[in-house]
């Protein structure tokens, strides 16, 4: 369960927020969100902003995928 | 068999398929109307025509990108020209909703007329009815259309190695039109890409002689229409996914909602099966054309019992496209 | 930096591919379950089993909230949508759920107000704009929607509406999961729901690691988010030292987002419910608290609701709980298909059968 994706809050006005995502713009709820702001991404379900994406872990995550085992390659 | 009507019905997923297949066919069966073809092939006295017909049910009426009874022009002048066939006559019935707005009927007739002229076809004959307020839905059009074989074509079978062309990105109608309706997104430029395509298939068969069966894919949608054409053929499809033209923000309205591009109702695109030797001339044909600037090759015909239509991911993996139940719904999960 | 693109690149698939590979190379037979509907589309969609080693199986748990939705529930869905001023506004994924005789969009073939909408909030301000209508939103859904609708009850307080109401089917993951521990299949790791875990931290799962010693990994939704996680698994099971390991940790941290768990205690409080397939599972669900009874369908709206009817040789529950494959239920693809559902499991498309028919491996992979 949980369709959802990251979008990038572009205004905020107290609990409501526009995002854009792909080329859209979307109305959505930022009240569990409370220190996002304008520019930061949110991870988005039914409507309602769940939670906010953290870039540096992002990247560690991405540098994780990247990591050689001593046993592999 | 269900015991009443339900949407999933009409929306040209399996449910449709089963209910022309086990309702329509053993009470109509004959050898014109068993092709099941976008239009029906006839034969009078050694001369060959294609005859068809559609009806138009949308809300709302007008949308971005056109209204009602554009559609109902391109959904009819099409069909003909996906069968290979050069478009001439169309009739025009409509049913009209007591108290629809007069001013709005001249638009969409309007519509009509200048759409007519564009594809190069006449309104030969038409009805109006009008039903008591609640009777129908504002406004519902049937046309049928009457069009002779473009010299030279003849549909014939799919063989391994063909390529599958499609002439630009699919979905855009009916997330347009969903959009509109449920008011989502602001700022969007959303439009149905409803057209007629008769000029541009004309300039796909003289580019591209060989070509060996066409379709529109409008309810159901790509996927569905692939499935439509390998049935019989001995053959399976495997379509690759990078390669399938969708725009941005269509595809973020399909992420946000839970619909998959491939199943969503199109009003502007053909899609053609060609030897592979005439896909990349097919394909400059079409790219030179306005309704085609988009066009790519997103496929291959291969040798395959199954007869399955497979989407290759840009992973290595792959997953098999079937016809949907019926109609797609925006989901949670 | 997008979050989407990024996660499904190419070379760190194949990459993590090939690591999995050598990580399960001369393991025993590794049985990996993800109790996320979503995660099953995922794997489903990106074809991720057939980039894993013949050794290493992921099975498909109870994690879609629309296959779990008990039969009771639809029919008392059903008996509302039949009153003449009650408006259903529903999440698309319960249009086609077979009832015990017939389904919403059968209800709404039949002339019922059956609204799909995509928002919880949608369904308040539809509630404001029809004030001759009682509105029913039907909250299904785990911890990920939850804090949603919990949103939309305190919006309609607010908003001084007495014709909102909920008719509550929500569940919890955590419960679930402890009985799967302990069940028939032997699971030796679980791929942790990303959202459910936004909303709800790590900690809640560590009893499995601990008191059950199962591998745990929370994970994201894209390719390499999966194969990742996976990864984490095999490492954990390789050394012998299964703990709760976060892949997402781009969205989840491990006390969660306490304001949303704060929402879903103000408006919800737990209480024992059943799993279709499964039976009773206490404190696996939620019910609305007293204090907001006045949006609470089951309280507030009368109805007759017909007697619940099991459905014979369905055997989606032991499907749910990773015992029986789709392909062992005698009515898979024959009397149960997507068109023509008996089970739930047919019906939503994060459902392990609706999955496995629509987008079966491709054959020779």
């Amino acid at each position: 369960m949980c369709l959802a994706v990251p979008m990038k809050i572009e205004t905020k006005d107290g609990s409501a927020g526009v995002v854009s995502y792909a080329g859209g713009r979307y109305d959505v709820r930022l009240d569990f969100v409370p220190d996002a702001k304008a520019g930061d991404y949110v991870i988005v379900h039914t409507g309602v902003a769940i939670n906010k994406l953290d870039e540096d872990e992002a990247l560690e995550t991405l540098k994780l995928f990247e990591e050689i085992d001593e046993i592999s390659d | 068999m269900s015991k009443t009507v339900t949407l999933a019905h009409g929306s040209g997923g399996q449910a449709t398929r089963d209910f022309i297949a086990k309702t329509l066919l053993p009470r109509f069966g004959n050898p014109a109307l068993d092709q099941l073809g976008d239009a029906a092939a006839l034969e009078l006295d050694g001369s060959r025509m294609l005859f068809t017909t559609d009806s138009f049910v949308i809300d709302p009426i007008e949308f971005p990108g056109g209204d009602i009874g554009k559609l109902a022009v391109c959904g009819t002048v099409n069909d003909i020209a996906v069968a290979g066939g050069k478009p001439l006559w169309l009739s025009c019935a409509l049913i009209v909703e007591e108290g629809l707005d007069m001013a709005l009927l001249e638009r969409v007739l309007d519509s009509i007329a200048c759409t007519a002229e564009s594809a190069g076809v006449q309104v030969v004959c038409g009805d109006t009815k009008v039903v008591g307020h609640g009777s129908a839905d504002r406004l519902f059009i049937n046309t049928a259309g009457i069009g002779v074989p473009v010299d030279g074509y003849r549909p014939s079978a799919i063989r391994p190695g063909d390529k599958v062309v499609v002439n630009g990105t699919i979905g855009d109608h009916e997330t347009a039109i969903f959009r509109v309706r449920e008011g989502l997104g602001r700022d969007l430029d959303l439009c149905s890409d409803c057209a007629p395509l008769n000029s541009l298939v004309a300039e796909m068969l003289s580019a591209a002689p060989g070509v060996r069966i066409m379709r529109d894919p409008t309810r159901g949608g790509l996927g569905t229409v692939l499935n439509e054409l390998i049935e019989g053929t001995g053959c399976s499809f495997t379509i690759d996914e990078e390669a399938l033209p969708i725009r941005e923000d269509v595809q973020g309205i399909c992420d946000i909602v839970g619909f998959d591009p491939l199943y969503l109702a199109n009003e502007g695109k053909v899609v053609a099966v060609v030897p592979s030797a005439r896909a990349d001339a097919l394909l400059a044909a079409m790219r030179r054309h306005p309704h085609g600037e988009d066009a790519a090759i997103i496929g291959t015909a291969v040798a395959d019992d199954r007869e399955r239509v497979y989407l290759e991911t840009g992973f290595g993996g792959s997953r098999i496209i079937n016809v949907p139940a019926g109609m797609q719904l925006p989901r949670i999960c | 930096m997008k979050y989407q693109t990024e996660f499904r690149d190419r070379s760190a698939v194949r990459h993590l591919v090939e690591r999995i590979r050598h990580t399960a190379d001369g393991m025993d037979e590794v049985k990996l379950m993800e109790v996320c509907g979503s995660h099953t589309m995922a794997i489903c969609r990106f074809g991720i089993r057939q980039l894993l080693p013949p050794n290493l199986t992921l099975l498909s748990g109870p994690g879609c909230p629309v296959c779990v939705t008990e039969g009771a529930y639809l029919d008392t869905a059903i008996a509302m949508a039949r009153l003449p001023d009650v408006v259903i506004a529903t999440f698309g994924d319960l249009m086609r759920v077979p009832g015990s005789s017939s389904s919403l969009e059968r209800e709404k073939a039949a002339g019922a107000t059956v609204d799909v909408v995509f928002s919880p909030l949608q369904a308040v301000d539809g509630a404001q704009k029809s004030p001759g209508k009682r509105v029913v939103f039907l909250g299904i859904g785990f911890e990920t929607t939850i804090p949603g609708v919990a949103l939309a009850i305190k919006e309609a307080a607010t908003r001084g509406l007495t014709n909102f109401f909920v008719l509550c089917g929500h569940k919890v993951i955590p419960t679930p999961l402890a009985a799967l521990a302990t069940g028939a299949t032997r699971i030796n790791g679980f791929i942790l729901p990303g959202h459910v875990s936004t909303i709800i931290g790590t900690r809640p799962y560590e009893f499995l690691a601990s008191e059950h010693g199962i591998a745990c990994a929370v994970a994201g939704f894209e390719p390499a988010d999966i194969l990742q996680a996976t990864l984490m698994l095999l490492q954990q099971l390789r050394s012998g030292t299964p703990r709760v390991q976060n892949e997402y940790t781009r969205v989840v941290r491990p006390e969660g987002n306490p304001g949303a768990l704060a929402a879903i205690d103000e408006v919800f409080e737990q209480t024992d419910v059943v799993w279709r397939g499964i039976g009773v599972i206490p404190d696996s669900g939620l019910m609305i608290r007293e204090s907001f009874a006045a949006f609470d369908a089951k309280r507030r709206i009368a109805c007759d609701v017909e007697p619940t009817i099991e459905k014979a040789g369905c055997i989606c529950g032991e499907i749910l709980q990773g015992l029986k494959t789709p392909r062992d239920c005698p009515l898979f693809g024959k009397a149960c298909t997507p068109v023509n559902p008996i089970g739930a499991c047919m019906v939503s498309s994060e459902g392990s059968c609706a999955a496995n028919y629509k987008y079966m491996e491709a054959p020779g992979e």
